[in-house]
């Protein structure tokens, strides 16, 4: 099966569960081309081209420094017409969700969407996704030509640069008209670790309560010695502890990380479908009955005023930072 | 302007994990039925733009003669009005084939609000696939309406770790997060008058539309594996238990 790989960039830089996607595909395929669209992106096209796939499209454009859905999606038609590729994957982050749906329905294909698991079955993409918050798994299969899937971040290894080189394939941007403007850009988390990329996260909950900006203080420090992201539960979020990008959970972000720390979190079923299915979880609770330590691998019954500090100190001590 | 919030009825969230393999499969639950949370936000938004701009907001669902229950929370809301679409077994983009024809049968729809996406398929694409056929443009991940004029919308969007103000073209789908505001609670006069609606229920028939076959095929629904996980406490001072639990991260390969 020949795969062709959507390589997201944002701002001229790779984003990085888009190698997820380029892992998947080079491990079900020795057939495996890669499609990059952006701006200022030559940095993004030498790393691709490292990594293994045979074919890179580039398609470089002022126009498309941000993602544009009709942009992008005349792009990606005009690359698979070139390509002939049997398969499209991308990553399911909310562009590579919205190019993949539109894609699909352009095709009138079916999408295995957010998949958690993927292999080829004679000349179809099979699935394994989560559904019902993640409280079931299914095999999913698609009809149509391509065969359409995103996958979940972090579910997949990432293409490693293999030294390869590829043929790199300039391509012109399609002559299209946007609907979209954009009238300002404006950065959330500068400087912070993305939830959904994090491979370490230190979250809060309202059991910092009795003084918010300390914990959340004594939990970045920790976030920060780890090179974690902070997440938080939506209790935390909706007493206006920290902001909802923050927030874990079913209304919030599905995260993946190898390590999850709640800190203050009882461990709430909305909660949990968003963390539950971290490698290893660690909770810390004062209350040794609450349900977050049935989910937890290691837990310290204290209060997290005294915890996650020792915390620090403790990895400031043993990492030498 | 009319403006037209697309629900779903899903389970409630907190009996999400007692589904059995069965009832996902089925679609036929024992469990509690409920407006999917999004889209509670959705009909926020929706009601929203009724009382800035002005105009009448209905709610629409897709779903089988129970789903009745959750157009009648969107009226007690304060939606205007509520459709029900009878649905035939038709997956996202059969789904999205009724609600498109629905919404061209409606007339003037200046925009259509959606959920980011449901708690039980979990896809989020619906918008955009019914933007697709409709021929419309799609904002999703919108966390604020900024304005709204009679042949434009202009939206704040959160993307990855970026919020971007765009502006497009009406009519238009939208898809809302959580940022757009708390769902407010129904009224009582609200909830008595909605019991009594009997919404409107249309066929694919009524709507001249030939469901596709679905393209997306589910099979061998079953439980994730369940969590590995008798928990280790580490006890003592703060100090002590902290620094224990740091070696076993570290012994781990997590740190
Ligand atoms: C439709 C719907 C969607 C939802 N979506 C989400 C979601 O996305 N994310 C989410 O998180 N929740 C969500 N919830 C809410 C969820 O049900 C819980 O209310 C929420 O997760 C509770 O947050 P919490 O654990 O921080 O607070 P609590 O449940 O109040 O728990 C606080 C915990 O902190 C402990 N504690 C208190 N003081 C200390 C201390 N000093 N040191 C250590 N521990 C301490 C307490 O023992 C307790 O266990 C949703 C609910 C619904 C109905
Ligand atoms: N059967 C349905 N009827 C009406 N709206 C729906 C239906 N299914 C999904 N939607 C809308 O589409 C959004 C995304 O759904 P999904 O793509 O299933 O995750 C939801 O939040 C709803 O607003």
């Amino acid at each position: 099966m020949k795969f062709l790989v959507y390589i997201e960039t944002d701002s001229g830089d790779v984003v990085a569960s888009s190698w997820e996607a380029l892992g998947a595909a080079l491990s079900l395929s020795d057939d495996v081309e890669a499609v990059i669209i952006g701006d200022k992106i030559s940095v993004g096209v030498e790393d691709v081209v490292k990594r293994g796939a045979q074919k890179v499209y580039v398609v470089e454009d002022e126009t498309r420094q941000l993602f544009d859905l009709e942009r992008h999606l005349a792009d990606v038609k005009n690359v698979l017409d070139m390509s002939g590729a049997d398969a499209f994957l991308a990553s399911h982050t909310s562009n590579g969700r919205d190019l993949a749906a539109a894609l699909g329905a352009d095709k009138t294909a079916g999408v295995i969407a957010d998949a958690l698991e993927l292999s080829v079955d004679g000349d179809k993409l099979k699935g394994v996704r989560g559904v019902y918050s993640g409280n079931i798994l299914v095999d999913v299969t698609v009809d149509g030509s391509p065969q359409i899937a995103t996958l979940r971040p972090r579910a997949f290894a990432a293409a490693e640069d293999t030294g390869a080189s590829a043929d790199v394939v300039l391509v012109d941007p399609a002559n299209v008209d946007s609907p979209y403007e954009v009238l300002g850009v404006e950065r959330t988390e500068t400087g912070e670790v993305s939830l959904t990329e994090a491979s370490v996260i230190v979250s809060g909950g309202r059991g910092v309560a009795k003084d918010p900006e300390l914990g959340f203080d004594l939990i970045r420090e920790l976030a920060g010695l780890l090179g974690a992201a902070v997440g938080a539960s939506r209790a935390a979020v909706d007493a206006g502890f920290i902001s909802y990008d923050h927030q874990v959970g079913q209304t919030g972000k599905v995260v993946r990380p190898d390590l999850y720390i709640a800190a203050g979190i009882s461990g709430a079923v909305q909660h949990l479908a968003g963390m539950g299915s971290s490698k290893v979880i660690v909770a810390i609770n004062k209350d040794a009955e609450a349900p977050i330590f049935s989910v937890a691998n290691y837990g310290i019954v204290g209060d997290l005023f005294e915890v996650v500090p020792a915390m620090s100190e403790a990895v400031r001590e043993k990492l030498g930072k | 302007m009319r403006y037209l919030v697309c629900i779903k009825q899903t389970p409630d969230t907190a009996e999400l994990p007692k589904i059995t393999p069965e009832e996902a499969a089925s679609g036929k639950f024992s469990v509690n039925l409920v407006v999917n949370p999004w889209d509670e936000l959705a009909i926020e938004a929706g009601l929203k733009l009724m009382e800035t701009y002005g105009g009448v907001t209905g709610a629409i669902t897709v779903g089988d003669e129970g789903a009745i229950d959750a157009l009648r929370s969107a009226l007690a809301m304060g939606c205007k009005d509520a459709t029900l679409v009878k649905n035939v077994g038709a997956d996202v983009s059969g789904v999205a084939d009724l609600l498109a024809a629905a919404v061209k049968k409606d007339g003037d729809v200046g925009v259509v609000v959606t959920g980011q996406m449901t708690v039980d398929g979990n896809s989020g694409s619906l918008p955009v696939v019914l933007g697709r056929k409709l021929g419309w443009p799609v904002l999703t991940g919108v966390a604020k309406i900024v304005d709204l004029a009679d042949d434009s919308i202009t939206v704040e969007r959160t993307v990855g770790q970026a919020r971007l103000t765009v502006k497009t073209s009406l009519p238009a789908v939208v898809s809302v997060n959580k940022e757009i505001g708390e769902p407010r609670y129904p009224t009582f006069i609200n909830i008595r008058k909605a019991a009594r609606v009997k919404a409107p229920v249309l066929t694919a028939d009524d709507l001249g539309v030939e469901v596709p076959a679905p393209v997306v095929h589910m099979t061998n629904f079953r439980k994730p594996p369940a969590r590995d996980a008798k928990v280790q406490l580490f006890e003592g001072s703060p100090q002590e238990a902290a620094a224990a639990l740091v070696d076993a991260l570290l012994a781990e390969k997590v740190l």
